[in-house]
């Protein structure tokens, strides 16, 4: 063959260019930003996702979403393995608090994401769920649940109670409950532990959590324990509670049936029944502050990037992160699609917040909940939270059905906890 | 056409070669998580901090499942759940198998087919239908002892209230025996089917013109025939009765239940890793129970292996 003429040279220069241009083209669309999550926070991702292309248009993000459950063990297998980690991971609060002392998630308070900047941005005790004891913030909030006070007004009418009655103070509620039952027949709620479970949610001072301080003490056997269990027991001797737990067909029953009475909840339940609970309910619910001018954090969904994702993808998933987090579209529109009630202050000047909602016949419910999201304070959170919930609940069990001294229930359980406190 | 030398495999290989996707397999998904679980169990290990957190602590983790109040009562509800779903399912399929081989002849298929259907079941669709059954409000099995309640004579036997079956610990328990009893009677029924066909009819014969009874022949022929059969079916119960997981795990929503009355010891060792992070003590409990079904296996084989001047 002979020698190459220029022309075909250039020929040949021009393809090699068209080539490279067309490889890191290709480089770029493949670029691939993995998030894992769980429903409906791979819904709310989803519809995310034309607002990133606007920003990165040449980055995909694929959603791998699983059951709640299997998703918080996949992502605990694969923080572990370090295999199959995605960029990005949801977490609902009770896990975020359990990985937070691992070490496995990124410290988003250091560089490069410096995220206390945007402290202020989110309702105050969001970031500290997040904060284990060393200080280091483990994931970005993305929707929370402030506490609320579900109620059939068209059974506290039979019973002629008024919302008053049920909020002034917890042994008003409970005596309220006493009324309904005996005037309609109907429960006050649907399981005496809910309310042992928003009463040891009172009264945390700073630096304790709900069973363990900062050194890892127990505090199983102090007043609000004492007096949760005492006011579960009212409520069960009085025969004001369903026995049924969340999520059970008995629950929802109860809910359609109107044979609960009262619920106290996260906000977002509202939405659960008005999508699948109990549609046929709809006007027939109002939503109060909890009693006692309590406040309470009932779940809250973040967002974490583990410490083994490639460093590449890392500035992407912060990115990516931020703009769930601290967009008011997107914020605003996964509390209107999905009922996530946003973690961003800037949305709560939006007129959606003074909206009727007509499950709650017309009522403004979400004004009320902005204001309680407001005053949560944080609580401290506690590797052996998950166990101290389970304990705690056994010896409540055996206080309601068996009649065991609260006093020694407490202690038993604190005897359980001092083992497993420093493991 | 032939394959190039290269390609070829020698003789020698070819056993090896033909059998490496079991063994791999094996080796991967049986001896690795086995040898995993045993390193495993002599670590503190933060799971979620990746491999590098894991910290030698000797028998500590052994030392706190044994000191652990909540890993003997799951031990003992492991226990209860064996004994009470196990035993009733040996006693009914025995003399299930010896009625069915007796009194069924084109239909035996079929009615051996219908028992055997539950253990070829999804666990999964078991328990998801029975915890419909066994609701308290809305169940059929309330339903139905509602309506017993009703038959005039019978009142007494049925209690008043709805029971709670899957609330309250006391009833937790007898729920989930109920479904693995009947989960696998029909497996043990095919069982011992197999072992009535071998043992020979000249021996029922004699004993008949002997002037054996039926009952005489049940207990002196076909009983101590079934033996090895016995020991074989017990054997698999006492392994499987301490490995119950599926159904107590859907049917309490996986926490083991009011007062932890369902929680067997393989619930309560997922629990402690999954639930509870602390792998190191699941592991440590894993290899106790371990020991423990070796050694029940152990005394089983005692108790049944023959005896000298048995048949």
């Amino acid at each position: 063959m002979g020698e190459r003429t220029p022309w075909c040279s250039l020929v040949w220069r021009c393809a090699a260019l068209a080539l490279c241009g067309l490889v890191m083209t290709s480089a770029q669309a493949q670029q691939t930003l993995v998030v894992a999550a769980f429903p409906a926070v791979d819904e709310i991702v989803k519809a995310a996702i034309p607002a990133w292309k606007k920003l990165h248009p040449t980055v995909e993000i694929k959603v791998v979403s699983r059951q709640f459950t299997d998703h918080h063990t996949a992502m605990t297998t694969a923080l572990s393995t370090s295999f199959y980690l995605p960029d990005v991971m949801a977490l609902e609060v009770g896990y975020v608090g359990r990985f937070a002392q691992g070490g496995g998630l990124d410290d988003l308070s250091r560089a490069p994401y410096d995220i206390l900047r945007f402290q202020s941005r989110w309702v105050p005790y969001a970031l500290q769920q997040a904060t284990n004891r060393k200080g280091a913030v483990v994931a970005a909030p993305t929707d929370i649940g402030p506490g609320t006070l579900l109620y059939r007004i068209d059974v506290l009418g039979k019973a002629g109670v008024g919302e008053a009655e049920l909020t002034q103070s917890w042994e008003g509620y409970v005596a309220a409950g006493a009324k309904i039952k005996a005037a309609t027949g109907s429960y006050l709620m649907a399981h005496a532990r809910d309310m042992k479970d928003i009463i040891i949610r009172t009264g945390i001072q700073p630096g304790e959590g709900l069973y363990f301080d900062n050194q890892s003490n127990v505090l199983v056997t102090s007043p609000r324990f004492v007096r949760a269990f005492e006011l579960a027991r009212k409520v069960r001797q009085g025969k004001l509670d369903a026995r049924v737990g969340a999520w059970s067909n008995e629950w929802s029953e109860g809910f359609k049936r109107g044979t609960i009475a009262t619920q106290l909840t996260g906000a977002w339940l509202a939405g659960h029944m008005n999508n699948w609970l109990a549609p046929n309910t709809k006007g027939l619910w109002r939503a109060a502050q909890l009693p006692e001018g309590a406040f309470a954090a009932y779940g809250g969904t973040f967002f974490a990037i583990p410490r083994g994702t490639p460093v590449a993808n890392k500035p992407l998933a912060w990115q990516f992160i931020q703009l769930m987090t601290l967009d008011r579209g997107v914020q605003l529109s996964a509390f209107k699609s999905q009922d996530a009630f946003p973690a961003l202050l800037e949305t709560y000047d939006d007129p959606f917040f003074e909206l009727p909602i007509e499950f709650l016949g017309g009522q403004k419910a979400r004004v009320g909940w902005r204001d309680a999201a407001r005053r949560i304070t944080a609580v401290s959170v506690h590797k052996q939270d998950a166990f101290a919930d389970e304990v705690i609940n056994t010896e409540l069990d055996k206080v309601l059905d068996r009649g065991k001294d609260i006093a020694t229930a407490l202690a038993d359980a604190q005897r359980l906890l001092q083992k497993r406190a420093h493991r | 056409m032939k394959l190039p030398a290269v390609l070829r495999l020698s003789p020698r290989w070819t056993p090896y070669v033909l059998i490496s996707p079991f063994l791999v397999l094996f080796g991967v998904f049986g001896v690795f998580p086995l040898l995993f679980s045993l390193y495993l169990a002599f670590q503190s290990w933060e799971p979620t901090a990746g491999m590098g957190a894991m910290r030698y602590v000797g028998l500590e983790n052994f030392a706190f499942s044994l000191d652990d109040e909540w890993f003997w009562k799951s031990l003992k509800n492991t226990g209860w759940l064996a004994v009470a779903s196990g035993v009733p399912q040996h006693l009914v399929a025995i003399p299930l198998a010896v009625f069915i081989h007796t009194s069924f002849k084109h239909l035996r298929n079929g009615v051996v087919g219908a028992y055997f259907l539950p253990y070829i079941t999804s666990t999964v669709a078991i328990a998801i239908m029975f915890s419909s059954l066994f609701s308290t409000d809305f169940g059929l099995i309330n339903v139905g002892l509602g309506a017993l309640s009703q038959v005039p004579g019978l009142g007494w036997l049925v209690p008043a209230q709805p029971i709670d079956w899957l609330g309250q610990p006391e009833n937790i328990k007898p729920a989930i025996a109920i479904i693995v009893w009947w989960r696998f009677v029909g497996f043990n029924v095919v069982l011992y089917l197999a072992a009535l066909q071998t043992i020979p009819k000249d021996i029922y014969e004699a004993a008949t013109m002997d002037g054996a009874g039926r009952l005489q022949q049940f207990f002196y022929i076909t009983l101590p025939s079934l033996r090895p059969m016995i020991f074989f079916g017990v054997t698999l119960s006492v392994i499987g009765g301490l490995q119950i997981f599926e159904e107590p795990f859907i049917l309490t929503g996986g926490r083991g239940g009011s007062d932890q009355a369902g929680m067997t010891t393989a619930i309560y060792l997922y629990r402690m890793a999954f639930d509870f992070n602390d792998f190191g003590a699941a592991s440590a409990m894993s290899w106790l129970l371990f020991i423990l079904v070796a050694l029940l296996t152990w005394l089983t084989n005692l108790a049944f292996r023959p005896r000298k001047g048995s048949v």
